[in-house]
């Protein structure tokens, strides 16, 4: 049986060039479970395309669980299941004929602490390329150059891409985990509390970044930063306690929230 | 360096000039209409006043959502309070142009009262206060602003000048007494209007050095 093809379920069901899908990724239903423990409570929402989609809320609320579930990530933990579906491009994330690892590799991810490979910042970038047996040095350079620009990190380490990657600063290892997480083209950003572990300068760049790669990925943010969320996003979703409380654009999340809960989180009233 | 949302910033600056230019051109031609006994001027003037109750709403709205969503501090914060203020002060000006237009429509049916002095020498002075404190917003210019604040005091005493003046016809020559109204209205107005450009000045020197001088007698009493 042929194995589906990433680019199957990629835009599959996009509306006329120009127009983005206001329904790109499409959580249907869906629950969650560590064994016996249910984490996510029948969440509904759909994320648009090329888009900023931010989930808030206090620790433990689902809000990681969920974002992990995008690219199947938890299938990786003993014990887990699942009720409902997710979809991408119409196309579900569970569909037998799907292989994890070609969905993966259409779903980048950045997680909270910058984790580079111990190589060089070249080596970094083309890692997946690599593994994947691309190994033509003009089209890793190309690779190279345009994924350290897509992460405005391209100025500040063209003339040491062979130094390893350990040399960069916090922000900086931050930057190049983002160039390695777009140099494969994925078309959906992950980001889980990207930056957490960075200075209010090092953050600043790294959401201006996230505000230039919209224009290419569908983003994802996972935040803690309640004015991170009002700034990087244009849509927010509010969980608590495995539920989905509030989801609408982040000026009326910010402005005039419909549910008390959702207005004492983001007021910093709780959690 | 450079915010992906600093163009929201500069698009609020330069909306609140544009309020600016709109406010002064508003009184600058309800004064013309005034002088001329042109009814027409006036009637465009009044018809205009929309722009302005547009703006003051655009920038309320620029400025919530900025506060909203950007989290301004120290300067930026100063720069989102003053130019709601200011704004509402504008928009006020827009109104009193308003007011003008309505009593000159009045005043065009009728023969002048007298010629007029002080009330072009008051509009004269309270066009160029707005001005100036438009211009402090542009180049940040603490003396100007003062400058302003001080100035008020010329429109008060004009403007008093004014009510005895036109106090006596009405005393002397009842059949005066409509018109009289209306000139000290008028008046009012134009004084209205240099208070405002006063209070523009004060918050120009809010946003440039987070010093608030409303309030302060003694400013307005020492001389420029």
């Amino acid at each position: 049986m042929a194995l589906a093809r990433p680019s199957d379920f990629a835009h599959a069901s996009a509306p006329a060039p120009g127009t983005f899908n206001p329904a790109y990724i499409q959580v249907k239903n869906f629950s969650f479970y560590y064994g016996h423990n249910k984490v996510l409570h029948s969440l509904a929402l759909d994320i648009p395309e090329r888009q900023v989609t931010a989930f808030i809320g206090p620790s433990g609320c689902g809000k990681s669980t969920l974002l992990r579930n995008l690219n199947r990530m938890n299938d990786l933990i003993d014990g887990v299941r699942h009720e409902g579906d997710i979809t991408v491009g119409g196309r579900s994330i569970y569909d037998p004929l799907l292989e994890v690892i070609a969905l993966r590799k259409r779903i980048g991810m950045v997680f909270q602490k910058s984790n580079p490979f111990p190589k060089s910042i070249y080596e970094n970038v083309v890692y997946a390329l690599r593994v994947a047996g691309r190994n033509g040095k003009s089209e890793l350079d190309e690779v190279v150059e345009r994924s350290l620009r897509g992460a405005a990190l391209w100025d500040e380490v063209k003339d040491r891409l062979h130094e390893s990657a350990f040399g960069l600063s916090g922000g900086q290892q931050q930057r190049l985990c983002i160039a390695r997480a777009i140099a494969n083209r994925p078309e959906i950003l992950l980001m889980d509390e990207p930056c957490s572990a960075l200075d209010p300068i090092a953050t600043s760049k790294v959401e201006e970044l996230i505000h230039e790669l919209k224009k290419e990925f569908t983003i994802v943010i996972v935040t803690h930063n309640m004015q991170q969320a009002a700034r990087v996003s244009d849509r927010t979703a509010f969980f608590y306690l495995g539920k989905l409380i509030e989801y609408a654009a982040t000026p009326d999340i910010f402005m005039n929230p419909k549910n008390p809960q959702t207005e004492a989180y983001v007021s910093g009233r709780f959690g | 360096m450079k915010r992906f949302f600093d163009s929201e910033l500069e698009t609020f600056r330069s909306d609140l000039l544009r309020m600016g230019e709109v406010a002064v051109r508003q009184v600058r031609d309800a004064i013309q209409a005034l002088l001329t006994g042109d009814a027409r001027l006036a009637e465009r003037v009044l018809a205009a006043d929309d722009e302005l109750d547009a703006l003051e709403k655009q920038i309320d709205t620029e400025a919530i959502r900025y506060m909203n969503l950007r989290g301004p501090v120290a300067t930026e914060l100063r720069l989102v309070i003053v130019g709601m203020k200011a704004s509402h002060d504008l928009e006020r000006v827009g109104d009193e142009a308003s007011n003008i237009c309505k009593r000159t429509i009045r005043l065009a049916a009728e023969p002048p009262l007298k010629p007029y002095v002080d009330l072009p020498r008051m509009a004269e002075i309270a066009i160029q206060m707005l001005r100036d404190a438009l211009e402090c917003f542009i180049q940040a210019d603490q003396e100007k602003a003062l400058a302003v604040v001080r100035r008020d005091k010329e429109v008060d005493d004009l403007n008093k000048q004014l009510y005895r003046e036109l106090s006596s016809y009405m005393i002397e020559q009842p059949g005066t007494t409509t018109r009289a109204l209306e000139l000290m209205f008028i008046s009012k107005s134009i004084e209205r209007i240099a208070d405002h450009a006063t209070n523009i000045a004060e918050e120009m020197v809010f946003l440039n050095d987070a010093q608030d001088i409303r309030h302060d007698e003694s400013l307005k009493k020492s001389k420029a």
